[in-house]
């Protein structure tokens, strides 16, 4: 099991070492903050990227660490982000006094607003999980499924949340810094989740659902508990993707969108983190880079760029299918990317597993 | 890992070759000559960027694949057309107009990546796009904030155009329709009493209902009864029995073609032979396949018919058949009109910076569109006539236009 474990930090004293990780993130941050302040294009694609890999590496803790089958995720995004967004648009003009300046206020404001859709989605993560996560394999995975739906039907025919025309002129107060934040938060929580003994409990449970039940582990709390984290997460996603892209509508968070996340997971390995932060990243710039190779290999020619997102799913399907006659248990497996990286440098050595 | 890298080398090269390979076979809708040599060069880097100093280019964002494909398709002929056209005339201030078109795929966050796109890598002067006004709204706010222009040639929805004054349209909004065919009830059908039967779940309807009801109140008319319905209802005997025993002389049912079918066949066999009226919604070649001769008699307000007799639109048409092999649709005369008022302010523009297009494009003052008369007023709408159209032995022909 020491597949798991995270790589150690020696010499760091006992009580820095739950901070320091954050501590060092915050100046990377707000030097990428700096860097991208002119480049608008590169921030929007890398927060498409930085949600994408939260909804993966959030969903892997279910399907991926606890081996619970749910393609509901974009359900739960749906809920963060509406909730999010209604905050926001209800407290356009509200500007906390003790604050220095309106950005600041704004800021606040984005965040409480981010963890309140992460709240509410997690509450629908409860009253979903709590029932549905006593069933098992494809039962548990048409629960989600449905949830999904209901979330989406129910926001299509809700006049508050706009309908089918859907919530618009959300302020945009997102930013690189706040997107990669959440992606660095929703990582570390992964990883320490990994490396706990509640982590160990939801591999157990993975690995064998009666023999964990003997030995102890309370599964459905635990499977309940790794869900509810999975939906905060996804609801901060939601949330993170309202502020940057400025309207969202129902249509942007069908069973398609779940899809998407599970291939995601699935490819980069299920119960790797580090495989699906790689496969989000892959899965989600390759339709970009594809329109920028075709619109150059066409001159602009508008039917060759038209053709991109056409054959974008069947390129999904053909890596998928390759990828599981080659490798089926996906990118990584179960193992981290700094157990797979040194095998892969010195070519295999004898005896090394 | 060796053989799983490889195949994902060849899988991408097996993409771009059949792409490739399909190429010569596409119909190619470039605009500009003398482009095809440089792009080899440039394909390597895979970057792509703004043109060069002959060249304006024009954004366009449309709905290229996806449920609303046709939409898009249509409405891109149109603009390729109008830019082929203005390209042939001479182009803006002795540059040559290039559009650059996104897809995206009907989802408003693929339209908010585009047209990011657009204006921060490719620097567009001018930004055309996107008919779903949900995908207006979400590229309108990226527009605004890079003082970037944008016309949208089909988004009838009043808060596109609310977003800032960068952004414009040359359709009319939802809230005209209503109007308009709320005075041709009465001006020329004669019509005293209406009953409205509307789709609860759109607003598009629900905003066609309100404007028609206080409007033809105003003129003296009187609405009987307002029944409601759910997109996607099979059975609206129980709204259509009520409506019956109102007795109107008219039936108003601002709703999408796909219903309208069913109720007017249903009508019909309830003994209901009240004129039906509607709206733009009702536009699709499958109206009539749906609806049958239940239709005949009816009326619905659209923005553009071709079979308009002003000799422009004729022309258009003409074109249009010449390029394309087909009649444009209402969709395709919307683009076409906003490239071209697009061009025109960009002509009387002192200079491409977004701010002088975007004050040469709110001067715009009785512009001949196909589609209509166009004069941008203060909220950036176009204030433009809708025609009438009537159904006829399953086809529609051209009544009259309503003026605001």
């Amino acid at each position: 099991m020491e597949s798991v474990a995270a790589p150690r930090f020696s010499g760091v004293p006992g009580w820095l070492r739950g901070p320091l990780p954050i501590l060092l993130s915050l100046p990377i941050l707000a030097l990428a903050q700096w860097a991208t302040a002119q480049a608008p294009f590169l921030v929007y694609i890398a927060s498409i990227v930085g949600v994408n890999v939260i909804l993966a590496v959030s969903l892997n803790i279910v399907n991926g660490m606890t081996g619970q089958f749910s393609i509901g995720h974009a359900g739960f995004m749906a809920v963060g982000a509406y909730i999010a967004g209604k905050f926001s648009l209800e407290t356009k003009d509200v500007y906390l006094p003790f604050m220095q300046s309106v950005a600041a206020s704004d800021q606040l404001m984005f965040v409480f607003a981010l963890l309140l859709g992460g709240a509410v989605a997690a509450v629908f993560g409860f009253l979903v999980g709590l029932p549905s996560l006593r069933l098992k394999g494809d039962y548990l995975a048409i629960v989600t499924l449905g949830f999904g739906e209901i979330i989406r039907v129910i926001v299509q025919n809700t006049e508050m949340f706009g309908r089918a025309l859907g919530l618009s002129g959300i302020p945009q107060r997102s930013s690189i810094f706040m997107v990669m934040f959440w992606v660095f938060l929703t990582i570390l929580a992964a990883r320490r989740i990994a490396s706990s003994a509640h982590g160990r409990s939801l591999l157990a449970i993975r690995e064998d659902e009666i023999a964990a039940e003997a030995m102890g582990v309370n599964t459905t709390a635990y499977k309940v508990r790794a869900f509810v984290i999975s939906a905060f997460f996804a609801g901060v996603a939601g949330g993170l993707f309202a502020h940057f892209v400025g309207i969202i509508n129902p249509g942007s968070f069908t069973f398609v969108k779940s899809m998407e996340i599970v291939v995601m997971i699935v490819a980069g390995g299920l119960g790797s983190t580090t495989g699906s932060i790689v496969a989000a990243v892959f899965l989600t710039l390759l339709p970009e880079a594809l329109r920028s190779i075709f619109t150059q290999l066409g001159g602009g020619d508008q039917t060759l760029a038209q053709r991109v997102d056409q054959i974008r799913m069947p390129i999904y399907g053909m890596l998928l299918v390759a990828l599981m006659l080659l490798r089926p248990q996906g990118l990584f497996g179960t193992k981290e990317i700094w157990d797979v990286a040194p095998k892969w440098l010195s070519r295999r050595r004898k005896g090394m597993r | 890992m060796r053989v799983l890298r490889f195949a994902v080398v060849a899988l991408m090269a097996l993409g771009c070759a059949t792409a490739c390979e399909e190429r010569p076979k596409t119909q190619e809708s470039e605009t500009t000559q003398g482009t095809g040599a440089a792009t080899g060069a440039i394909a390597a880097s895979g970057e792509t960027g703004p043109a060069d100093a002959n060249t304006i280019l024009i954004g366009e964002v449309g709905s290229l694949t996806g449920p609303e494909a046709t939409f898009g398709v249509s409405t891109r002929n149109g603009i390729d057309l109008a830019i082929q056209q203005e390209n042939a005339a001479g182009g803006v201030k002795g540059k040559k107009l290039k559009v650059r078109v996104y897809d995206d795929q009907s989802k408003p966050e693929e339209a908010a990546n585009a047209v990011t796109r657009l204006i921060s890598q490719d620097r567009v002067a001018v930004i055309l796009g996107e008919v779903a006004s949900s995908n207006s709204l979400a590229m309108a706010p990226k527009a605004q904030a890079a003082q970037t222009p944008m016309i949208t040639p089909s988004s009838t929805n009043e808060k596109v155009t609310q977003v800032g004054d960068y952004i414009f349209r040359v359709c009319f909004i939802d809230a005209f329709q209503g109007y308009a065919m709320a005075k041709f009830a009465h001006d020329t059908l004669k019509v005293k009493t209406a009953a409205i039967l509307k789709d609860q779940k759109s607003d598009y309807s629900l905003g066609l209902t309100k404007v028609f009801n206080t409007k033809f109140t105003e003129f003296g008319g009187k609405i009987v009864t307002i029944e409601a319905y759910s997109k996607g209802d099979t059975d609206f005997r129980a709204q259509l029995t009520a409506i019956k025993s109102a007795k109107p002389e008219a039936l108003y049912i601002p709703g999408y073609y796909t219903d309208i079918g069913v109720i007017a066949r249903q009508a019909r066999e309830l003994g209901i032979k009240t004129i039906l009226l509607g709206g733009d919604g009702w536009e699709s070649p499958t109206l009539t396949e749906l609806g049958g001769s239940a239709l005949d008699g009816s009326y619905y307000t659209n923005h553009y018919s071709p079979e308009d007799p002003s000799p422009h639109v004729q022309q258009f048409i003409a074109e249009y058949r010449k390029v394309y092999g087909a009649v444009p649709d209402s969709l395709a005369a919307l683009g076409y009109d906003a490239a071209r008022v697009a061009v025109d302010a960009m002509r009387r523009a002192k200079d491409l910076t977004g701010p002088s297009i975007r004050d040469a494009i709110a001067q715009t003052k009785a512009f001949p569109g196909v589609a209509g008369t166009i004069s941008i007023d203060e909220n950036r709408n176009a204030v433009k006539p809708a025609v009438v159209l009537k159904v006829e032995d399953g086809k529609t022909k051209f009544v009259t236009t309503v003026s605001p």
